[in-house]
């Protein structure tokens, strides 16, 4: 069987169930933008520095609720859903079938990955339209790469951590607990100009802060050059790396007993 | 076959047999043929709980094979290990020639598995679920016969959470037979349904009898066991106490028991009937003679001059063997 049909209309199953399911795709979608929206309106005019100038914190929201819609898309999606199917069964009944693993995750994984870049177009237009930010052109294809480098890593890592969650009812609980300190400590919510060292040297060891500032420099309006921050990417892709190989190694196809 | 010809004579005997046109019926004692499962020596311990302590099974081409035992058998171990859901730790599977465990695509490709729980996509319509598995396997059964074979034709644009519990498990088995697999597993098919829906599901299963799949069900059901199988093997304790057609299984139950009771003091015909049990005044025998041993045992008590209170003549039933058989086990 063609693995590219194969897994295209994976994804095509994966999107309609994901779209049908109203609270999995409110959740996911509707949950930056309103981050999004009140940050800004809270916060939104007031000055920020960036290297090279002055803007407003708008510069600083728009690319860390980029940040925050890939986490969402990726790795609190799949983390909570492929949790949600393993309780319901639907892992074990598509591993009765001939579909190779790969096809299962990676169906998913590909789903949640457009749903990412979905969600990411659509805060950058509200950024550039509602709050006054842009994406200088130059540094477009860096913002691309870091989108995708991002989306990868926390969907590896969504997967990863369905090993250690139980079942769907500790789902929430568990995802959260890992994640919401994270972006509070990763200057997501907040900009962390004063934070402790030891906050910011935390923050240092998790992919998000090194996701987030890739993004904050594509969005950075003096950015002369292409705004490739490769050692922020390779930090954040290492996570993913290791996020793929504690998948590997520890998924299970069965909630836990 | 001997068993079976023991059945019959002695469901003539007496008016207590099981109903005789349902043995009538019986797809008749087929043992031979091609093998499709094999399983010896089947061995998986949950930590300390030893599951399976050496499962033996044949299956062959065209049967539908029922593995019955109560719960806590290792029923669903059996069945996941020849799915290849689960590893076994000792003895040798064989699935169309294949070792379950290797998880290869080939084996998956002849296969259908209903499992014990349910596993569907909610928000998806009967028609869209069935074919998105159609969709994993490179020979699909058709749309129409799937539906047809499981009676969801006028359900194929519902979405599957609206479907009641029975009409879900008909999807489940449905999706069993997306890649009209050649053997289907169905792991307790019928649990928490009411009777009707039960008759439902036990027609569909005659269904795919039609259709000339090899089907291997696990139930809890004496009488589920015995309305679908052309074979069963008993389970209990993670071992197979018995195997059999339902026939034969009956055939070793054939055995009439006589029961009375006599005035307290009375001393009991031990000569005139052998393998008298007592218990009070109470005495049990089974006999497989019953009505030479009742003419004597009255012969004995019209000479002696004493009545025989309660006297009561009847067959144990498939349901007695089966359940003195988990009875005990569980109580050494």
């Amino acid at each position: 069987m063609n693995p590219f049909i194969l897994a295209l209309r994976q994804i095509r199953y994966e999107n309609r169930a994901f779209w049908r399911n109203p609270p999995a795709a409110f959740f996911t979608v509707v949950f930056p933008l309103i981050f999004l929206m009140i940050f800004n309106v809270l916060f939104g005019n007031e000055e920020f520095e960036v290297p090279g100038g002055t803007t407003t914190t708008s510069t600083f929201y728009v690319p860390a609720i980029v940040a925050f819609s890939v986490i969402s898309a990726c790795f609190t999606n799949l983390a909570m859903g492929v949790s949600m199917a393993r309780d319901r069964g639907l892992l074990k009944r598509a591993r009765s079938t001939p579909l190779p693993t790969w096809g299962y995750l990676g169906g998913r994984v590909m789903h949640a990955m457009l749903v990412a870049f979905l969600l990411v177009g659509v805060v950058s237009v509200m950024g550039v339209t509602l709050y006054g930010v842009d994406i200088p052109t130059n540094t477009l294809p860096a913002f691309l790469i870091a989108v995708g480098v991002g989306a990868a890593t926390f969907s590896m890592l969504g997967l990863a951590l369905t090993s250690i969650i139980p079942n769907a009812d500790a789902s929430p609980a568990i995802v959260n607990g890992v994640i919401l300190p994270l972006l509070f400590i990763s200057d997501i919510f907040i900009p962390m100009e004063d934070a402790p060292i030891w906050i910011t040297t935390a923050a240092d060891v998790f992919p998000i802060r090194h996701f987030s500032i890739a993004l904050r420099t594509a969005f950075n309006p003096f950015e002369t050059g292409a705004g490739f921050e490769w050692g922020h990417l390779a930090v954040t892709a290492a996570w993913g790396l290791a996020g793929l190989a504690v998948a590997i190694r520890f998924f299970r196809w069965e909630p836990r007993e | 076959m001997a068993a079976r010809s023991v059945v019959l004579g002695g469901g003539s005997e007496g008016p207590l047999s099981p109903d005789a046109t349902v043995c009538g019926e019986r797809k008749g004692s087929v043992v031979a043929g091609t093998p499709v499962i094999r399983a010896r020596g089947l061995r998986k311990s949950y930590g300390a709980v030893e599951a399976l302590q050496g499962i033996d099974l044949e299956v062959v081409k065209g049967e539908v094979f029922a593995l019955l035992g109560p719960n806590g058998a290792g029923k669903t171990t059996t069945v996941e290990i020849l799915e290849g859901h689960r590893s076994r730790d000792g003895g040798d599977a064989e699935v169309f020639g294949h070792d379950p465990g290797s998880n290869d695509r080939e084996f998956r490709e002849r296969i259908g598995v209903v499992l014990q729980t349910t596993g569907i996509e909610p928000y998806m319509n009967v028609e869209e679920t069935v074919n998105v598995f159609r969709g994993y396997f490179r020979h699909p059964r058709s749309m129409a016969d799937i539906l047809d074979a499981v009676g969801l034709g006028e359900y194929r644009r519902t979405m599957v959470r609206k479907l009641s519990g029975g009409l879900q498990r008909r999807l489940d088995v449905g999706i069993g037979l997306a890649g009209d697999p050649e053997l289907l597993f169905l792991d307790e098919p019928t649990t928490g349904f009411d009777p009707a829906a039960r008759r439902e599901a036990w027609e569909m299963v005659r269904n795919l009898r039609s259709l000339n799949k090899t089907v291997f069900l696990t139930t809890h059901y004496m009488d589920e066991a015995e309305a679908l199988a052309d074979r069963v093997a008993i389970a209990v304790d993670g071992s197979i106490v018995r195997t059999g057609t339902p026939s034969e299984l009956t055939g070793a139950a054939s055995m009439t028991v006589i029961r009375f009771r006599l005035e307290p003091g009375m001393a009991p015909p031990v000569d005139t009937v052998p393998g008298l049990v007592r218990q009070d005044d109470r005495f049990t025998v089974e006999v497989e003679e019953p009505t030479r041993v009742l003419f004597e045992l009255a012969r004995w008590a019209t000479d002696e001059g004493v009545e025989l209170r309660n006297l009561s003549v009847s067959r144990s039933s498939l349901e007695d063997v089966y359940l003195d058989l988990v009875s005990g086990v569980e109580a050494p």
